[in-house]
């Protein structure tokens, strides 16, 4: 089992012509992952490491199956982009443009709403399960993406891409290693926070304990922290707030776009406490992550 | 990108809210002729846009022009949270019945602009829904439609007003959740909304923030209401470190560079960006270390900018030393980070296995990084050891 995506699931990419999404089309083929189409207006025909280019998400899902998107397209093409995907039928999207307004976001994540679509970022990597499918770009080359990512017994959400395989890396080492991983996004306003995601992690046989990484600003920790009161998961969450420098700097961001701190429940100290205090295991250090892992899985 | 309350209120005026008659002084002298013109008494406020926990002593009261101006001195000729005023807004005093809270904003956990609203106008707005929930009403609105008045009328009704008071706070909600979407703010928030005894609602001060991801887009209303492209609107003024930072991103536009940001420590940092660069920031500090910059470098930056990178945190004054950091890479070449870093310590003249404490990022071209690292004698590792561990060897060889 795992989250979101299988053995079997298929997508496309919109913006596949695009110089990063050359790359990652190449390497999630390496991977494994079926890939069934490509879109960029007006390159029609073509194709990227044999997987065809088209002009419009509706030619591939008249006569594919497609369980996905993966969109890549210049910022102010982002929202039509996920309005034709979510049209055509698609059920999952990941968007790893960077940049869209939150006004944006918040239109893509509320049309994805009322045709039940699962959107993970904007800003995000997208997903893996190790060895069986990668869905985005996160892990780079296929063959780094071995090294880091390994099937194992931990659900990882994170909200940097760049942290989601540094944590990975760390519980494949230390012989935990991963069910399935998230690259959730580090905007302000994502399609799926922590919270969403949890109650899929719960549903998966595969996943016995969950990491989050997470940063500075929003409120998504806090309401995991409710989360994690009102429902009595199986699962215990080991949690690692980075940032924490920024409880000094009032207004600055760093890291990501929604990265400040302007009120309380913004700041890494607020976000640890309420954590703590529902039953979630916060790591001091980065290091420590793995072996916290293991003292709550007993293992 | 924060404005000042004087643009706020501006906007605010555009869209026919209520705001107090009132004039920016530059002087204390305009001031005073301000205060004989608005006549009765004043409220003066220092236009700070980070005044910190100096922020209740930026405002103060005068009953004529001449404690107009004496106020006025006092407000110029001071700094709050480090920052000097750019101006003093002068307002006629107002008698208020009651006074209302309003903010407009995003809310992340429903992906939706909201409109958070109490009776108890005046105070933190969080800290209200934290200690008196009850005292704190929400809607939310959709991002896609146009804001529906019946949500603000339903928010209204909530605040317990009734006539035309009730209609009145609707279509003052309702303009601000329209300046909310269409300015792409991040907040508009009144937290003194006054009823006046005729039952007029006016708007005693305003915190707006525009997102800069939006900004582009909004260069008419900021044209509109003088704010320069150039202005950056951050709680510190960039120094010459940092803007030397920002050029070196602009030249190349290979990879990021960003933020670069100076402290006043003795450790050169280059760190890994996003999430990585947190992290790394923390955990140097956590082992005692103290940063002299804030250097993230990835999205694959070409070898030039990372030498160039290098010499900006190394040639910055007081620091002998600096550190390579980063997460586990993906895209960004380790071995095109390992030759840019060693590149630009040969450029100052030094010798890479003395100044470089460490070189961590492993991860993508990791065996040709080790490579290059190795001939010239860097003390390097791998993914086996943690960025902790890392930042924990950097701050041993520098001293704290």
């Amino acid at each position: 089992m795992s989250v979101l995506v299988h053995a079997d699931f298929t997508f496309i990419v919109q913006g596949i012509t695009g110089r990063e999404a050359l790359n990652f089309t190449r390497e999630c083929l390496e991977y494994g992952s079926k890939i069934v189409g490509g879109v960029t207006p007006g390159k029609g025909g073509r194709d990227v490491y044999g997987v065809p280019v088209y002009d419009t998400v509706r030619e591939i899902t008249q006569s594919k199956k497609v369980d996905g998107s993966v969109i890549t397209v210049p910022l102010a093409f982002a929202p039509d982009a996920a309005f034709e995907a979510i049209d055509a039928g698609i059920k999952n999207i990941v968007i790893i443009t960077e940049g869209i307004p939150r006004r944006d976001a918040a239109q893509i994540v509320e049309y994805a709403d009322l045709h039940e679509v699962r959107v993970i970022g904007p800003n995000c990597l997208g997903i893996i399960v190790p060895d069986v499918c990668r869905f985005g770009s996160l892990g780079g080359p296929a063959v780094d993406c071995r090294k880091a990512f390994k099937p194992g017994c931990v659900g990882v959400m994170s909200r940097s891409g760049g942290m989601t395989t540094e944590i990975c890396n760390a519980l494949t080492a230390s012989g935990l290693g991963v069910s399935t991983a998230i690259s959730v996004g580090g905007d302000p306003v994502i399609g799926s926070t922590y919270s969403d995601l949890m109650p899929l992690f719960e549903k998966d046989e595969d996943t016995k304990a969950v990491v989050i990484y997470s940063e500075p600003g929003g409120a998504s920790e806090a309401q995991l922290a409710l989360w994690a009161k009102e429902n009595n998961s199986r699962l215990p969450i080991v949690a690692f707030v980075a940032g924490r420098f920024m409880d000094d700097m009032p207004g600055m961001s760093f890291g990501h776009a929604g990265t400040v701190v302007e009120r309380k429940v913004d700041s890494p100290a607020d976000k640890i406490k309420r954590m703590r205090a529902a039953g979630i295991t916060v790591a001091e250090e980065i290091g420590d992550i793995p072996g916290l892992v293991k003292e709550r899985i007993g293992a | 990108m924060r404005f000042y309350e004087s643009e706020a209120k501006q906007l605010l005026e555009k869209h026919g809210i209520g705001v107090p008659p009132r004039v920016v002084a530059k002087t204390p002298s305009e001031a005073e002729k301000a205060a004989s013109e608005l006549g009765g008494s004043v409220v003066l406020k220092a236009q700070v846009l980070f005044p910190g926990s100096d922020k209740a002593a930026t405002t103060k009261t005068a009953d004529n022009p001449a404690g107009a101006k004496a106020a006025a001195e006092e407000l110029l000729g001071r700094k709050f949270g480090g920052h000097a005023a750019r101006a003093v807004l002068v307002e006629k005093k107002l008698a208020s019945a009651k006074v209302f809270c309003v903010r407009a904003t995003y809310d992340g956990i429903a992906k939706k602009p909201a409109l958070i609203a109490s009776d108890l106008g005046g105070t933190d707005l969080d800290d209200l829904a934290d200690e008196q929930p009850d005292h704190v009403k929400r809607r939310h609105l959709s991002a896609l439609l146009p804001p529906s008045t019946y949500r603000s009328k339903e928010l209204a009704k909530d605040l317990g007003l009734t006539g035309s008071a009730l209609n009145r706070m609707t279509g003052v909600v309702h303009r601000l959740a329209g300046i909310l979407l269409d300015y792409d703010l991040t907040v508009v928030e009144v937290n003194s909304l006054a009823m006046t005894e005729d039952g007029k609602l006016i708007a005693l001060d305003c915190h707006m923030d525009m997102e800069i991801e939006g900004r582009a887009r909004q260069g008419k209303i900021l044209a509109e209401l003088g704010v320069d492209e150039s202005e950056a609107r951050l709680p510190r003024e960039p120094t010459e470190f940092d803007l030397a930072g920002a050029k070196i991103d602009h030249d190349d536009p290979r990879g990021v560079a960003g933020p670069i940001v100076e402290f006043g420590g003795n450790i050169g940092l280059v760190i890994g960006a996003g999430g990585g660069s947190l992290t790394t920031f923390d955990a140097v500090k956590k082992r005692g270390g103290d940063p002299a910059n804030y250097a993230a470098i990835g999205g694959n930056p070409s070898v030039k900018k990372c030498q160039a990178l290098t010499k900006l945190v190394l040639g910055k004054e007081g620091v002998e030393k600096i550190a390579v950091i980063s997460n586990v890479v993906s895209n960004t070449r380790a071995d095109l980070l390992a030759r840019g870093v060693i590149k630009g310590v040969i450029e100052l003249g030094l010798e890479p296995s003395e100044v470089i404490t460490i070189f961590r990022a492993p991860g993508a071209w990791e065996a040709d990084a080790f490579k290059i690292l190795k001939k010239y004698g860097v003390e390097f590792c791998d993914r086996s050891v943690s960025i902790s561990e890392a930042a924990k060897r950097a701050v041993e060889k520098i001293g704290r």
